[in-house]
């Protein structure tokens, strides 16, 4: 179960896996650029999001079904930083897809994380239906939707909070909202500021949270939560904040963004000022903060050897699992 | 019974068995379904597991595909095949994908029903042959059946199957096919042509409404001393080459017979599977008789019926192939 409290060992697993993240997101671009990685997509900027909603689930009891930017996400579900890596390394073990899909598409039975393909939105009506599961098999879970602001211009986001508020089922949807859909900033997507004022028409709440801050983001997913668990319905949560790194490892985000925008948001970096916060309640001492760091950089680094002397997958296994075997 | 209460007899009969059989759609509960396929069932089963959907289809068959990973067995319906369109995202893209995509970790045990095909008024956007394009997709199966027996063996097959199955049924074989249908359960595995009438001079290859079609004609032709053999594909995605072939091989003339479009339909696919595989046990080229090149059936009698393929154009086909 998800703790009810948050306490000072809580705030610091979080920012546990925020740093874990950031660090196996540096290692995935210099892969890149090694010429290792063809593609890279990346949750930098998005950890506090990402690490403070999982926290307040029962991490790889409930579903979630995430989208490309959810790298902690799934690292703070319960996905090791060698699984992460076998995926980028597009490796024959790789846990989400055996290296078939690219970097980011998560996926994992075991850990209740719905694979996804690369057309947003569609996971808003999958979640909704894990949810109608749940609530038909009575088995308490909750399933959470998560995705980017651009996406909610698809039919298939409405469609899907329509069935859930309607149907009244135990699903979240969690809007990570960077600004931008690439290149495309909030305001050529949407004639309005809030995702969250979506809700509305659905008849759900719709709320807005500080994206970069992982205990705010944490208390209002444990209350949509709790509402789902309770059997009131959905819940639209529009967490704001920013994207450090291009969309991928193949944009230039220079082309659409001012470099003085990205600064003044790099000052609410949300693994740096959530540090600090530690640091200056006293939660974090200077001894474990440096005690994690090494652990950190042992688990990349050994996730990172172990996944490039992994085997590629064999060209033989192309056509299987089209269907059961 | 008919083809229609042969379907809503291996409904209620598969929603006994298995608790996990959830039925949702539009108009599908309180109304039964505008064909009244699933009447009875939401009395029978209650408004849980009949449920009246929101009008989306993209939604009907996305809530499915969460459903059925989240341990349901769900039967959306699609209330007419031409309104499938706005799901295709996540038919092809997510529920034909899945099992594939996660390398097996996931899979997607659904089946979405949707009547299909013209004859009865329907116009452009109630009758459409949309199997084609499901036949095209890696990763799911199509059945089309054309018989009371067959609908229901089919369905229990594709409602056991472990992927997604589109299951076509014809509109005007509802009410106007009988037959006789077991009350006891059985399952005709998805993947299997059967030869619904044996003959030596042709083969007639089609699928759904138009078996019943052929087998008239043959029965015409019978009496002007051609012998036509019928082989009813009852799937299109699997296409049971072994047995295309078989047919071919013995009568060495085929005919192949289907409502849907011609250009890229399913007689394409079989064309080629002879031309591959038969082409010097042919006696004649292969031939096709299906619906014309335009966009949809208009509504307008006399062109619905320019459009339709009857008993009459398919003993006209045949005859002609005979005397190849």
């Amino acid at each position: 179960m998800a703790d009810s409290q948050m306490t000072p060992e809580l705030m610091k697993e979080i920012y546990y896996y925020m740093a874990l993240s950031r660090a196996v997101d540096d290692r995935m671009w210099i892969l890149n650029r090694q010429g290792k990685a063809p593609v890279v997509y990346s949750s930098n900027g998005h950890e506090a999001a990402q690490v403070g909603s999982a926290f307040a689930l029962n991490r790889g009891e409930d579903w979630i079904a995430p989208y490309y930017r959810d790298l902690a996400l799934v690292l703070a579900w319960g996905m090791t930083p060698r699984e992460v890596m076998l995926h980028v390394l597009a490796r024959a073990d790789d846990p989400n897809s055996g290296g078939r899909q690219m970097p980011a598409h998560w996926g994992s039975r075991r850990l209740h994380i719905l694979s996804g393909g690369s057309v947003v939105a569609t996971q808003n009506a999958h979640a909704a239906g894990l949810a109608l599961a749940s609530k038909m098999l009575k088995d308490g879970r909750v399933a959470v939707a998560y995705f980017g602001e651009g996406s909610t211009s698809q039919g298939e986001f409405h469609e899907a909070l329509n069935f859930a508020a309607v149907w009244k089922l135990p699903v979240i949807f969690f809007n990570e909202n960077n600004g931008y859909a690439i290149s495309v900033p909030q305001r050529k997507q949407m004639a309005i500021t809030d995702v969250a004022a979506r809700a509305q028409g659905y008849g759900i709440p719709g709320v807005i949270v500080d994206g970069n801050d992982p205990i705010k983001v944490w208390e209002v997913t444990r209350a949509a939560a709790e509402r789902a668990r309770r059997g009131e319905g959905p819940t639209l949560i529009e967490a704001k904040t920013y994207r450090f790194v291009p969309h991928s490892s193949d944009d230039d985000d220079r082309a659409y963004r001012s470099r003085e925008e990205v600064m003044e948001w790099k000052k609410r970096d949300p693994l740096i000022t959530f540090e600090q916060r530690l640091e200056a309640e006293g939660i974090l001492s200077a001894e474990e903060k440096a005690r994690m760091q090494q652990q950190i950089k042992d688990a990349v680094n050994d996730a990172t050897d172990y996944a490039e002397k992994a085997a590629l997958p064999d060209p033989a296994t192309l056509e299987r699992y089209v269907y059961a075997e | 019974m008919t083809y229609l209460e042969a379907i809503r007899a291996g409904l209620r009969q598969e929603m006994q068995l298995d608790p996990r059989i959830v039925i949702w759609g539009e108009d599908v509960g309180v109304r039964g379904g505008v064909f009244r396929v699933t009447e009875g069932l939401q009395q029978e089963f209650g408004e849980d597991r009949v449920i009246d959907s929101p009008l989306a289809e993209g939604a009907i068959v996305g809530v499915a595909i969460g459903a059925a990973i989240g341990g349901l067995r769900p039967i959306p319906e699609i209330q007419f095949g031409d309104f499938i369109f706005p799901a295709m995202n996540q038919i092809v893209e997510e529920a034909a994908r899945m099992r594939y995509r996660s390398n097996n970790d996931f899979h997607v045990p659904l089946v979405i029903r949707a009547p299909i095909g013209g004859g009865i008024h329907g116009a452009l956007y109630h009758s459409q042959s949309v199997e084609a394009f499901f036949a095209h997709v890696p990763g799911v199966k199509v059945a089309v059946p054309g018989t009371p027996y067959d609908a229901k063996g089919l369905l229990a097959a594709a409602i056991a199957d472990e992927d997604p199955v589109l299951f076509f049924e014809h509109k005007a074989a509802y009410r106007s096919l009988r037959g006789e249908v077991p009350e006891e359960r059985y399952l005709i595995p998805l993947g299997q042509a059967e030869v619904k009438r044996e003959g030596k001079d042709l083969s007639i290859i089609t699928y759904s409404l138009m078996v019943n079609y052929a087998l008239r004609a043959a029965e015409t032709l019978q009496q002007e001393g051609i012998s036509v053999e019928v082989l009813d594909l009852r799937t299109v995605r699997p296409l049971d080459q072994a047995r295309i072939l078989e047919t071919a091989k013995k009568t060495g003339k085929v005919l192949i017979v289907h409502e849907d479009n011609r250009t890229g339909g399913i007689g394409a696919e079989v064309s080629a599977i002879l031309a591959e595989e038969a082409l010097f046990y042919l006696d004649a080229p292969i031939r096709r008789l299906c619906g014309p090149d335009v966009p949809a059936m208009p509504y307008s009698p006399p062109l619905e019926h320019a459009f339709m393929i009857t008993p009459e154009k398919i003993a006209q086909a045949a005859r002609e192939l005979a005397r190849f």
